[in-house]
């Protein structure tokens, strides 16, 4: 793999930049793999990325049924965090955290990973409570949160000028998660990409499954693909939104609705807020990116569905509430808006499993997942190698629902 | 007279001279000018700098596509990044280039354009790695933004919005939508018509076109006029349709309302038809230094002199491949600029453009290379096509055409899809989504008389499709040059090693695109991404497409495989007090409150948001006492004397008919049915799967008639999940629910001297204990008010909860504080409510009930009948105890020292150590009775652990606590059925 | 933001409605069904690409609960496919 630093990017301005290599190869489809991961996403990339890397299973094939990285991984809004309830999730997230801050240098590929900070803006006690609630449990796992008083809150965010105590819902403190960042996320799937394909993981675009074959004896053979049969004894369904739609070619039922979810940017302007502004009560939340825009997120929409669009009211729900808080804002302009869907468990917690179709392994119902990128990908090619979940994800399979063992994570904040 | 102004013509009220500033400078233009022909007519050419390399720049458009000029607005109603294209002139206006420092004329960030080389697309991605990213961000992020953030909203005025119903809506009043308009409006059809410019034409107000003989804006003078007389249809200029959603749902935003304390107004129109006339864009031709000052499209030089008199050049050379930039040859000419050359890229240049420019010297078959000057155009380099000797022209304006870009925007927003037409070579609407029609230069028609004929077309389709049968309409006929293009999709750039811009905001050339190709970002949305092209606020208007053509013949594909990028909300910003509108948080968030309000405030109540959007007292302070020592204070009267609490806001629901006892087996663990009128009793909600969902009391009226209370938080919930029940599985149950939480108030008198305030109340209810026990109730008079009396307890002390009705409780509760003066009743909130029932170890949803818990856990096994065959929830809880997780339990914790608070939420875990913890504090509370810290906590295998010792592990420290019943005031409730 | 028609009080915006989720499986005799089938009901609905029969309260409006085909790619409001129960 071709090195990235000052000292290449000086080498190549010196040859008009005509000789770097290709991120990721466009090699043949071969029709046998040892393993087909369906979704060239954040988690389908990362997972191939630890397969080669720490299991050395190389003859892995990622398929995409569009272009690399085009799914809610070029739609989120880039949090990353580790503010959670309970025991099941903290390690995970605290781990995937960890190694967000460690990935450019292991990708050599600059994520832009900044460690800004969320401060949740609290406007109700009985949202203090609950919040406060997971601190010293997330204590126990060596993530943060601590409460600030409203004037600490207020200098930590001056823009923050509504909310005075005539407010509607005045603030009335906040809490501090020094550990969260964002960072940029196309870099991630670039970055995860370029470091499988030199590990000798091969992408394949526009290879859109069709279904998932199973031989005789019930296990996997392989898909078949709009560019023919691809044979593995093991796939890998990570295609966020569509798991269902896949997995049913293979007769199997998941607990898994689609949603839609949607976040927007402001024009850019000049730095003014440095912190990831959580604001639980009023539902929504926002950073500002490098590029000056805002990137504001807000609560999903009611309803299955599979078009990534906007709800006009629950849009200007967002929009009021953030207005109540940062009314300044009232002359700041929306720039572009989207959707995105995912898949969300019965339980609203994350699936990673083998399932009863043998060799067929899902990663589904992530509602924030891409803070979950990193461990989320090592975890799966923890399951996928060694047919065992991974201590971080034991409580995440499927097998929970057997007898309703729900993990249950009561959805607290909205920055998903 | 500034020098660039034309004596004569244009738009512009000369009698009205407007006097502004730029960049500090002052300047005079007139009424009717926007920002950006004012200073064309100033003369002013450099305007802006670039994002990345801070080159020059001046104005290129004239409309919302403008690229590189974007200006902060002073004052009032400041806002930052608008185009100056789209600023309209007033008195007073300040403006200034964003993103540049000092001045747009002489930018120290240009400095960037010296190490141009060494930042090429995606840059960022290969360097600033070492130490880290956080070294580089600071000033990254100061250099990125454009402009300044607000730091204040409005000084003034408001937003507003509004709803409205259409048959039809057309966005845009150019001639395709005007054409469409009167039709639909003379049929009666209600048509809203929607423009973004100050006035209504469209193209025609920047070109010297006739219709039907006349002037142009003759016509378009009297088809405003005509539909100002409609009472049918509503007419909006200086308003963008700037999202089309679901449901053919669309969204205007009103800049400038006729009501002057209106800052903007939002429309939500719902239409049934919607038209689509939003014209199109002109593109940019791709070469060499095609960003410098001086170097404009060929439509927006034409509108300058046309629409606003103003010269944005003397010795002009026009670069193009299609008809188009012939006819503004033509009317810059008629102006008096002088056109040094046509430079057509076509070797064959059609009879019709040719027709337009007699005289001037036209070079077929050659291209513009390059741009010559440093500030601002000096010449251009020409070179033929195929190759061949260079000459030099020079000038000093560039007005050039790359053909037109159908505005396709609201139509792919709406789901359509788009197709690349080979003839007009661009993308053009294909398969409508919704109930939509594109009509005129949007819809790919051009010419001045395909664009009437398109718009009556679709005027007419939409009518038929609203049933209004209309086979024919009179469309004046428009005299136009025919279009003809031979697509350039860049010009050859050998031989120069200047940047080649396809996205002048965003500073994206041509060789970053190859760049990105090269490294194997070769997907459509790659390239975007990777060198940020089209990811402007213009969202690429005038350069998207050159970037897709030169991705097409890079990789030798079709335009249509390539693919065109998604048009996303909005089609130009908005402000987001516009989108808000009017709303304020105490609309989006209406709170709930009961009579005595303003008593509680008298009373110096602190007041809080309590769930559910109900805003109650938390605790009644007095002066110089902590919150501690209030809430203390309020819990002795209860515990040994009286105290009283609104609890009101408690969901209330009466169930009424035939079947309502069955039903409420079915939705309780426990047995209702066998409930006699006058009795209540306790019960707990399951959802199917077993989990929680709410507790309360339910009372029995009558034979058919009951009162249901639930959880002040979960009462929608609640009344959601009852007649989702009814209504879609078991509708032939006889059961109608009516909410009645806010036609019953209650005051609650609590503690041992309840019976003695109650009575002093005065009452026909008999409060005997044998006559009147626990978890009944009574109908009678209470202090001369009608009330219903049950016995529940929530503090675990004898209770009487007066109901009456709204209009009598404040009344109720002033003559309850009145009777129990002699005991020294106090008013009780809601913190000491949560002490009292902590207490008692009484559950609480979101403390006890956390989702994990079932009624085992909470030690209320007795509460899941064993005889029911079947009810909600029922199968699930079996399921989960038959499983191998192990259960946490309900337990007491008391600290071993007394004074030790063990913080709400947290961990125990074995020894305390820092591990996977084995139970969590529920809650914690200083009691009075005990004196002591004391806690609950949901323990695992709690139940068989009591006596033995927990570790509650907190950062830097744990605190032991001995296992307890979870029940620390009168374990065998005595009290409460006193 | 969609029109969905409400059979007492014609269409209406989206906004007076509340979602009620998929219409599944019909609620099995608990005691007729294994665990299995049990925890099917329970947490496996419907999640097609396409035509999906859901269930809508008119909260704002009149209270009705209704039922409507959708089409979850388009968020058309559809007619119930011929193979529906």
């Amino acid at each position: 793999m071709q090195t990235y630093n000052i000292f290449s990017l000086a080498r190549n301005a010196l040859t008009g930049h005509q000789n770097w290599q290709k991120a990721w190869r466009s090699p043949p489809l071969k029709d046998q793999y040892d393993v087909v991961v369906i979704g060239a996403g954040g988690h389908g990339l990362s997972t191939a990325y630890y397969l080669a890397k720490e299991f050395g299973i190389t003859n892995v094939a990622v398929l995409d049924r569009g272009w690399l990285g085009g799914g809610n991984i070029a739609r989120n809004t880039l949090t990353i965090r580790s503010n959670y309830m309970r025991d099941e999730s903290i390690p995970f997230y605290v781990k995937s955290v960890a190694m967000y801050e460690g990935l450019t240098k292991e990708l050599n590929f600059n994520m832009m990973h900044s460690k800004r900070t969320m401060v949740d803006v609290v406007q109700t006690y009985p949202k203090m409570r609950e919040l406060r609630r997971r601190q010293l449990t997330m204590d126990i796992y060596g993530s943060t949160y601590e409460q600030i008083s409203t004037e600490e809150l207020r200098r930590r965010i001056p823009a923050l000028t509504g909310g005075g105590p005539d407010a509607r819902l005045p603030v009335i403190g906040g809490m501090v998660h020094t550990d969260a960042g964002v960072n940029r996320h196309d870099a991630v799937a670039w970055g995860y990409a370029r470091g499988a394909d030199a590990l000798g993981v091969e992408i394949h675009q526009q290879t859109a499954v069709k279904s998932i074959l199973r031989g005789t004896d019930g296990a996997i053979q392989g898909v078949e693909t709009n560019r023919g049969t691809v044979r593995a004894k093991k796939v890998v369904v990570a295609v966020s939104g569509h798991t269902t739609t896949l997995t049913e070619t293979a007769g199997l039922k998941l607990p898994l609705r689609t949603m839609n979810l949607t976040a927007f940017v402001s024009e850019p302007v000049k730095p003014l807020v440095d912190v990831i502004v959580n604001c639980p009560d009023s539902g929504f939340y926002f950073s500002q990116s490098d590029k000056g825009e805002m990137v504001i997120g807000g609560a999903p929409d009611m309803g299955q569905s599979f078009r990534r669009d906007i709800k006009q009211h629950v849009f200007e729900d967002t929009v009021t509430a953030m207005l109540s808080l940062f009314p300044a804002f009232k002359k700041l302009k929306l720039m572009r808006q989207w959707g995105g869907h995912l898949d969300i468990a019965h339980d609203a917690s994350p699936i990673m499993s083998k399932t009863d179709v043998g060799g067929l392994f899902v990663t589904a119902g992530w509602w924030g997942g891409y803070k979950a990128i990193p461990a989320g990908g090592l975890t799966l090619a923890h399951l996928v190698a060694k047919d065992q979940p991974h201590p971080l994800m034991a409580s995440f399979t499927l097998g929970r629902f057997k007898h309703l063992d729900f993990v249950l994570e009561s959805g607290t904040t909205t920055a998903r | 007279m500034p020098s660039n102004r034309l004596p004569t013509g244009g738009r512009i009220n000369r009698n009205q001279p407007v006097r502004f500033k730029f960049n500090g400078k002052s300047y005079e233009g007139f009424e009717g000018d926007t920002l950006a022909s004012a200073l064309i007519a100033n003369g002013v050419s450099i305007t802006a700098r670039s994002f990345k390399y801070h080159r020059p720049r001046g104005i290129v458009g004239h409309g919302v596509e403008e690229p590189a000029t974007l200006v902060e607005l002073a004052g009032a109603n400041a806002s930052g990044n608008v185009p100056a294209t789209t600023v309209s002139l007033h008195e007073g206006l300040s403006a200034r280039s964003v993103n540049c420092w000092p001045s747009a004329s002489l930018d120290l960030g240009a400095t960037n354009q010296l190490i141009s080389k060494f930042i090429p697309a995606g840059f960022y991605y290969k360097t600033f790695k070492w130490p880290n990213w956080h070294w580089y961000e600071p000033s990254i992020r100061k250099a990125a933004g454009l402009a300044a953030a607000p730091t204040h909203p409005p000084a003034s005025g408001h937003f507003e919005a509004r709803h409205a119903h259409a048959d039809i809506l057309i966005a845009g009043a150019g001639p395709a939508g005007l054409m469409a308009a009167l039709i639909a409006g003379r049929s009666g059809a209600r048509v809203f018509l929607v423009d973004e410019g100050t006035e209504a034409g469209g193209s025609l107000l920047n070109r010297a076109l006739l219709i039907e003989g006349r002037p142009a804006m003759e016509w378009v003078a009297d088809a405003v006029a005509e539909l100002a007389q409609m009472d049918n249809v509503t007419h909006l200029q200086d308003s963008t349709v700037w999202a089309y959603r679901e449901h053919n749902l669309l969204m205007v935003n009103e800049r400038s309302p006729q009501n002057p304390s209106v800052i903007e107004r939002s429309w939500r129109v719902r239409a049934g038809q919607v038209i689509c006339a939003t014209g199109a864009i002109e593109r940019m031709l791709v070469f060499a230094n095609n960003d410098r000052p001086g170097v404009m499209m060929a439509s927006s030089a034409q509108a300058y002199v046309n629409r606003y008199a103003a010269l944005p050049g003397k010795q002009a050379v026009v670069f193009t491949n299609n008809n188009s930039a012939y006819a503004a040859a033509a009317d810059m000419h008629a102006a008096g600029v002088e056109i040094k050359a046509i430079i057509d890229s076509r070797k064959t240049i059609p009879k019709d453009a040719l027709a337009c420019v007699s005289g001037i010297k036209i070079h077929a078959g050659h291209v513009v290379q390059t741009t010559k000057g440093h500030r601002s155009v000096r010449g251009v380099v020409v070179a033929p096509i195929d190759g061949g000797r260079r000459f030099t022209v020079s000038c000093d304006l560039l007005a050039q055409s790359g053909g037109w870009n159908p505005a396709v925007h609201l139509f792919s927003q709406s789901r359509g899809t788009v197709r690349y037409d080979e003839t007009l070579a661009s993308f053009v609407p294909d398969q409508p989504a919704q109930r939509t029609h594109s009509a005129g230069a949007a819809n790919g028609d051009i010419t001045l008389d395909s664009a009437l004929s398109s718009g009556a077309k679709a005027a007419l389709a939409a009518l038929n499709e609203t049933g209004e049968m209309h086979q024919t309409a009179n469309v004046p006929t428009g005299q136009d040059t025919p279009y003809g293009i031979t697509p350039l999709w860049q010009v050859d750039a050998k031989g120069t090693k200047s940047k080649a811009f396809l996205d002048i905001q965003n500073d994206v050339s041509v060789d970053d695109v190859h760049l990105a190709l090269r490294e194997g970002y070769d997907n459509i949305e790659h390239v975007k991404r990777y060198t940020t092209g089209g990811m402007g606020i213009d969202q690429g208007k005038t350069g998207n497409i050159n970037i897709i053509g030169v991705v097409a013949q890079q990789k030798d594909l079709p335009l249509q495989d390539v693919g065109a990028t998604t048009f996303r909300a909005p089609y130009t910003p908005v402000s987001f007090g516009a989108i808000g509108g009017i709303r304020e948080d105490s609309v989006l968030f209406p709170y709930r409150h009961t009579p005595i309000t303003a008593w509680n405030h008298d009373q110096g109540a602190f007041m809080y948001e309590a769930g559910a959007r109900w805003r109650r007292p938390g605790y009644f302070p007095r002066p110089s006492e902590s919150f501690q020592e209030t809430v203390n204070r309020e819990c002795r009267a209860v515990r040994e004397s009286v105290g009283v609490y609104d609890g009101s806001p408690l969901g209330t629901f009466e169930l009424k008919g035939r079947d309502t006892g069955k039903f409420l087996d079915f939705i309780y663990t426990n047995v209702m049915s066998s409930l006699k009128p006058g009795q209540g009793r306790y019960g707990l909600m399951l959802s199917d799967d077993g989990l929680i969902i709410d507790d309360g009391v339910t009372l029995r009226l009558d034979d058919h008639r009951w009162l249901l209370s639930t959880s002040t938080g979960h009462a929608d919930a609640i009344n959601q999940h009852m007649e989702k029940l009814l209504q879609t599985e078991f509708p032939d149950w006889e059961v109608m629910i009516t909410t009645v939480t806010s036609q019953w108030n209650n005051a609650t008198v609590c503690g041992p001297n309840a019976r003695k305030t109650v009575e002093a109340l005065g009452t026909d209810i008999d409060l005997s204990p044998d006559n009147f026990p626990f978890m009944s109730f009574r109908e009678g008079t209470v202090a001369g008010l009608a009330a219903r009396i049950v016995r529940v307890s929530f503090t675990g002390e004898l209770s009487y909860e007066i109901n009456v009705a709204p209009r009598d409780m404040l009344t109720l509760w002033e003559r309850i504080m009145k009777a129990g003066k002699p005991h020294g009743i106090l008013p009780v909130g809601s913190e000491a409510s949560h002490v009292l029932r902590v207490e008692k170890g009484f559950l609480s949803l979101g403390h006890e009930v956390d989702g994990t818990a079932d009624a085992y856990d909470l030690n209320m096994g007795w509460i899941m009948s064993k005889k029911k065959p079947d009810y909600l929830g029922k199968r699930s809880v079996e399921l989960r105890r038959r499983g191998t997780a192990v259960r946490r339990e309900l337990v007491g914790l008391v600290p071993d020292d007394p004074n030790h608070q063990i913080p709400e939420g947290a961990p125990l875990t074995p020894g305390g150590k820092k591990q996977k913890t084995e139970g969590l504090t529920t809650a914690c509370v200083w009691s009075v009775m005990n004196d002591r810290w004391v806690a609950l906590a949901l323990l695992e295998n709690g139940h068989s652990r009591h006596g033995e010792t927990a570790h509650v592990r907190l950062k830097d420290g744990v605190i032991p606590a001995k296992i307890t019943a979870p029940v620390f005031h009168d374990p065998d409730g005595i009290l409460l059925r006193s | 933001m969609m029109l969905i028609h409400c059979p007492f009080c014609g269409k209406r915006s989206e906004s007076e409605f509340i979602y009620g989720g998929p219409v599944g499986a019909d609620r099995p005799n608990p005691d007729a069904v294994s665990d299995a089938q049990w925890v099917e009901y329970l947490t496996v609905t419907p999640n097609p690409l396409g035509p999906v029969q859901e269930k809508w309260w008119h909260a704002r409006g009149c209270g009705e609960w209704l039922t409507i085909w959708r089409d979850t790619r388009t968020h058309d409001i559809v007619e119930a496919p011929e193979n529906a129960q």
